[in-house]
Order: structure tokens, then sequence, then C-alpha cells
């Protein structure tokens, strides 16, 4: 088979509904967190693709690789708040974190 | 390639001295572990970074490579936010909940200089990468600063709430980013904007991804439905961090959100409009985005404010609302409707600090935030009772504070570019929001202190700052002239007409 850019495509929007998907109906802080790092990966494919395929500089392979980093840090925070949160509520369900009244 | 990167560097010299205060701010706190010291080094940062802003009034250029713009907007935005920072500063060092946790001052005041950072990243940004990146510094160091009071248990909530909502729509905007990126086959705004000007783009495929890119934009400005964060973290975080969030933070959004709407979606073929007004795109429905944004907000942000007893979340609310009325001078696409949004933010950022730093005095002598806890302050705090009675005449936009001439300004905009049912909908909705700033009023002056009776006193450096938020407040409401003229020059953005 002959892979071509639609392909990867196709690809990226899947792995991003399924990053929203975690995010939306996962109740875990921690599956949260992966869900979002699912998102930020399928633009990482798109700008990689797009940069491979559409004959374009390397501005998309460049943003991939800051993405990268850039996601590294973010879990990195993020982490430290969920480990802060089980530290406090002894749970990290994003549902019973939930004292501030709306 | 090298020699414009090392001509370029001179631009970045208020960058520069920021990180210098960074790091002399983990130095300091290391050294003498004094938070004297440590906020003293910011402060002599910020002024030094004041004199290189100061330096660049007047220039209008790009550097690397077209990722950042030097112009009269940037600096413009560059001293709301080192104003704010400054005032911030004196903020936390009054604060009781800052300066409970003494071991982690050093890291507090590092990080608002670090977010400091990432604003100023954010009102030059010119290009999406770079937008995202500074969004993104901007916004890692305010999850921590959210949640730098650990042991509080609402703080650590407001710090999760944060990173999930933060790290959901900026993820939302890096997706489309590369969308756009795919379309464009550059990320350079401008090049963007030639490419969709040619025509040809799928408009639909440019609308879902617009849409993606609104999601980052909203969710820095509070914008209603990206406003979910906004109550909890605004309530949960430190009151120092939450104005700070409220006005600088927000002045950064508004910056790129200006930049991007003015330089990608505008068509500079179109000749036929008068001087200052300007057309988007054919097929692109930038401006109808902006309006559902602007109105939506503004409503939501007052009615639910209305049914707040906590203070500190009831100004969560009413900074989303105040988030709408700025949209509204983004609609009229025009010079006239972004100075108007500008000559805004300077007077927000006196009437909202000083609305907070109420907030915040109260709650250090009384440790509640609790609208119950104003009961009687009239007679308790007559001063402090007072400002606060101006901060809310001016968040209202009654003259004759400052708030009046902000919002003045936008109506104006709005009438002269025949939107005037918008300018209608956003008097009914000060009108709305007057209801909930007068329950404090009432019960500040009107309402009998229940329990305890004994007058509040403030030590003298607190009532300094706090005449130095409500004098100007006062002040630019009577004598705006030299303010509105300095936004009217600010207008100008590198590169675009």
């Amino acid at each position: 088979m002959h892979v071509t850019l639609t392909h990867y495509l196709i690809a990226s929007a899947i792995l991003f509904s399924f990053g929203l998907f975690a995010v939306m109906a996962r109740r875990n802080a921690i599956m949260v967190l992966m869900g979002i790092e699912l998102i930020l990966n399928s633009a990482n494919i798109n700008f990689i693709a797009f940069a491979h395929y559409g004959g374009m500089h390397l501005d998309g392979q460049m943003a991939a690789i800051f993405v990268i980093i850039l996601a590294a840090c973010e879990a990195a925070v993020a982490l430290a708040i969920v480990l802060n949160i089980y530290q406090q509520f002894n749970t990290v369900n994003v549902d019973e974190v939930d004292t501030l009244k709306d | 390639m090298l020699q414009s990167i090392i001509q370029s560097l001179q631009y970045i010299k208020p960058e520069a001295a920021l990180t210098g205060t960074f790091l002399c701010a983990i130095l300091a706190d290391l050294i003498f572990k004094k938070k004297e010291i440590t906020a003293g080094v910011v402060i002599a940062g910020i002024l030094v970074t004041a004199v290189y802003v100061f330096q660049q009034i007047g220039e209008s250029t790009s550097v690397f490579s077209r990722m950042l713009a030097v112009d009269p907007f940037a600096v413009f935005f560059k001293f709301l936010i080192l104003l704010s920072a400054l005032i911030i500063v004196f903020f936390s060092l009054f604060s009781n909940e800052v300066n409970n946790n003494k071991r982690r001052i050093g890291e507090y005041y590092s990080l608002l200089v670090a977010m400091a950072i990432g604003m100023f990243f954010m009102v030059g940004a010119s290009n999406l990468l770079m937008m995202y990146l500074s969004l993104e510094l901007t916004s890692i160091s305010s999850y921590l600063l959210a949640g730098i009071t650990k042991e509080a248990r609402d703080s650590a909530e407001a710090s999760l709430k944060y990173v999930i909502y933060g790290a959901l729509s900026s993820g939302l905007m890096l997706y489309g980013i590369s969308i756009v990126y795919g379309l464009t086959g550059v990320l350079d705004i401008y090049s963007v904007n030639s490419v969709l000007a040619q025509g040809g783009t799928n408009t639909i495929t440019l609308l879902i991804a617009g849409t993606l890119i609104v999601a980052g934009f909203g969710y820095k400005i509070s914008a209603v439905p990206f406003h979910f964060w906004t109550p909890d973290v605004y309530e949960g975080a430190p009151v120092s961090i939450t104005a700070f969030l409220s006005v600088a933070s927000k002045a950064a959004g508004f910056a790129m959100l200006m930049r991007f709407s003015k330089v990608v979606f505008i068509d500079s073929s179109v000749i036929s409009l008068p001087a200052g007004m300007w057309a988007t795109i054919h097929g692109v429905v930038w401006t109808d985005i902006l309006i559902i944004l602007s109105v939506i907000t503004m409503t939501l942000g007052n009615l639910v404010a209305i049914w707040q007893d906590n203070v500190k979340r009831l100004l969560a609310y009413s900074s989303i609302a105040h988030a709408g009325y700025m949209l509204l001078g983004l609609v009229v696409l025009g010079n006239d409707g972004f100075a108007a949004t500008m000559i805004y933010f300077v007077m927000y950022l006196f009437m909202n600090l000083g609305a907070f730093y109420v907030v915040m005095l109260v709650a250090n002598k009384t440790g509640s935030e609790d609208i119950e806890t104003y009961k009687g302050l009239g007679s308790r705090a007559p001063l402090l009772s007072v400002s606060m009675a101006i901060f809310l005449i001016s968040l209202t936009g009654l003259p004759p504070t400052a708030g009046f001439v902000g919002k003045l300004y936008i109506f104006a905009a709005l009438i002269n570019a025949k939107l005037i049912w918008l300018a209608i909908i956003g008097v009914i909705n000060s009108v709305i929001s007057l209801y909930y700033y007068v329950r404090i009023f009432r019960n500040m002056f009107l309402r009998d202190a229940e329990g305890e009776q004994a007058p509040l006193t403030f030590h003298f450096a607190h009532t300094f700052l706090l005449l130095v938020l409500v004098v100007p407040t006062l002040a630019l409401g009577l004598y705006f002239g030299p303010l509105v003229e300095f936004a009217q020059y600010s207008v100008a953005m590198f590169g675009v007409k």
C-alpha cells in the first residue's frame, strides 16, 4: 500500500479524537493528562506530514521538535500538581476534587 | 543569517533584562533567604526593563526572521505588563497568604518574572509557533503560581483545574495551527495572510482551524465558552496571583489576539473603506466569531456574577464580563476599536487591581473573602470602603471614574462602525453589573457589622499603595487626553498599514 498524506491526516485526526475523548470522559487526572499528550502528538503528526508531503520548508519539523520539548515541560508540571492533589485529597479523581463551589 | 540574529539581539533587551532578573531572584533567594531582598531584586529588574522598553518607543521592526515584532503596539502592552507586575510585587509583599510560606518565596517571585517574560514574547509574537510557545511559557508559570500555597486545598485544586483546562485549550490551539500550516505551508503570520489573500483556500477547513485557534486565545482572555477554569482558579489562587492573571495575563492574551486578527484575516487590497478601517478576507467569518464570543462572554459573566457570595469569585465573573466588553473593541476591526480596547485596559488595570487589593487587605485582617465580611466595613475602615466603592463604580462604568471613559470609547467606536445594537447590549450588561457591585456597596455602608466591631487599622505602606491605585482611577476619569493619544499612536503594528 502506498502511504500518502491523507493516511497521516486520518491517523492524526483519530489520535486527536481519542485525546479529546480521554479528556472529556476520563475521571482519573493521569488519564486526562495522557489525553492531552495525544492531542499534542496528533498536531505533531500533522506538522511533520505536511512538511514532508507538502514540499514545504522545515518549519513543520521545527515546530514538532519544539512541541515535544514543551509537552515534556507541561507533563512535568502537571504531574507535580497531580502529586500535590493526591497528597491533599488522597485521590486523583477529578470529580472528587471539587471543593470550590459553582 | 548569523548577522541578522546578532542584529536582532539588541531588540530583545527588555526580555533579556527580565531573564536576568529571573536568575538574580533565584540567586538572591538562595543567598539571603529574605523576602524583602528577593522582592527588591525583582523591583530593580522591572525598573531596568522599563528603561529598555522606553528605548523601544518609536521602533517598528521585526526580528529573528520575523518571529517577533518590535512595534508601538507591543511597547504599549509591555508597559502595561510591567506596571501591573510592579504593583503585584508590592501586593505580594503585603500579602499574608504569600508570606506565610517562607520556603517558597524565592520561587514565587522568580516565577512571577518568568510569567512576565512569557507575556513579553506573547505581545510581540508574529509567528504561529512563537505565539504557541510564548503562551505556554506564560501558562506553565501560572499553573505553578496558582498552586504556590501547596498546603491549602483550594490552591491545589485551582492549579489542577488550571492545568487541565489550560493544557487542553493550548492543545486545541496547536492542532488548529497545524491545520493552518497545512493549508498555507507557512507559520509566519504575514505569509499566512498573503497566502490566504490569494484565495483558493478551503473555507470550511479554515473555519475549523480558526475556531480551534480561538480556543487558545479564549482560554487566555477567559472568554465564554473557554472560561470554566476562571472562577475556580481565581477563587483558589492567592489574591496577588488572581489579580495578576486577571490583568496582565489577560492583556497579553488580548495583545496576541489583536495582532492575530489584524494581520491574518485582513485583506489589504480593499481600499474602498474609510481610513483606519479594515475588511476581512472574503469568505472568512472572523467578525461574526468575535461578535458571538463577546456577547455571550459579557452576558454570561454578568448574569452568573449576581449569584456569587465569595467576593473573589464575584470579581472573577466580573473579569469575564470585562473581557466581553474589551472584545467589543475588536469587533469593530478598525484603529478606533483597537485603541478603545487598549485605553480600556489601562483603566481596567487600576480599577481591577484596586478591587483585588481591597479584597486582599480585608482577607489579611479577617481571614475571609465572603461578602458577609464586608458588612459594616464602612464604619470599621472608612478609607478602605470608600476606595472599594470608587473601584466598583469604575468597574460598573459610571462617571467620573476611569471605567466610564474606557466604556465610552468602546461604545463610541461601535456606534461609529454602525454596530449600535452591540453598543446597546453592552450598556444593558453594564446595568446588570451594577446590581452585583451594589451588593458589596450595600454591605459596606448600609448594613451593621455582625460580631467583630473593632475598626481595622492598616500599615502606612498598605494605605499608600491603596492611594496609588485610587488616585489614577479617579484622575483618569477626568483627564485622559495624553493616554488616549498614546493609545491611538500605539495601534500601529509592524507590517500592516
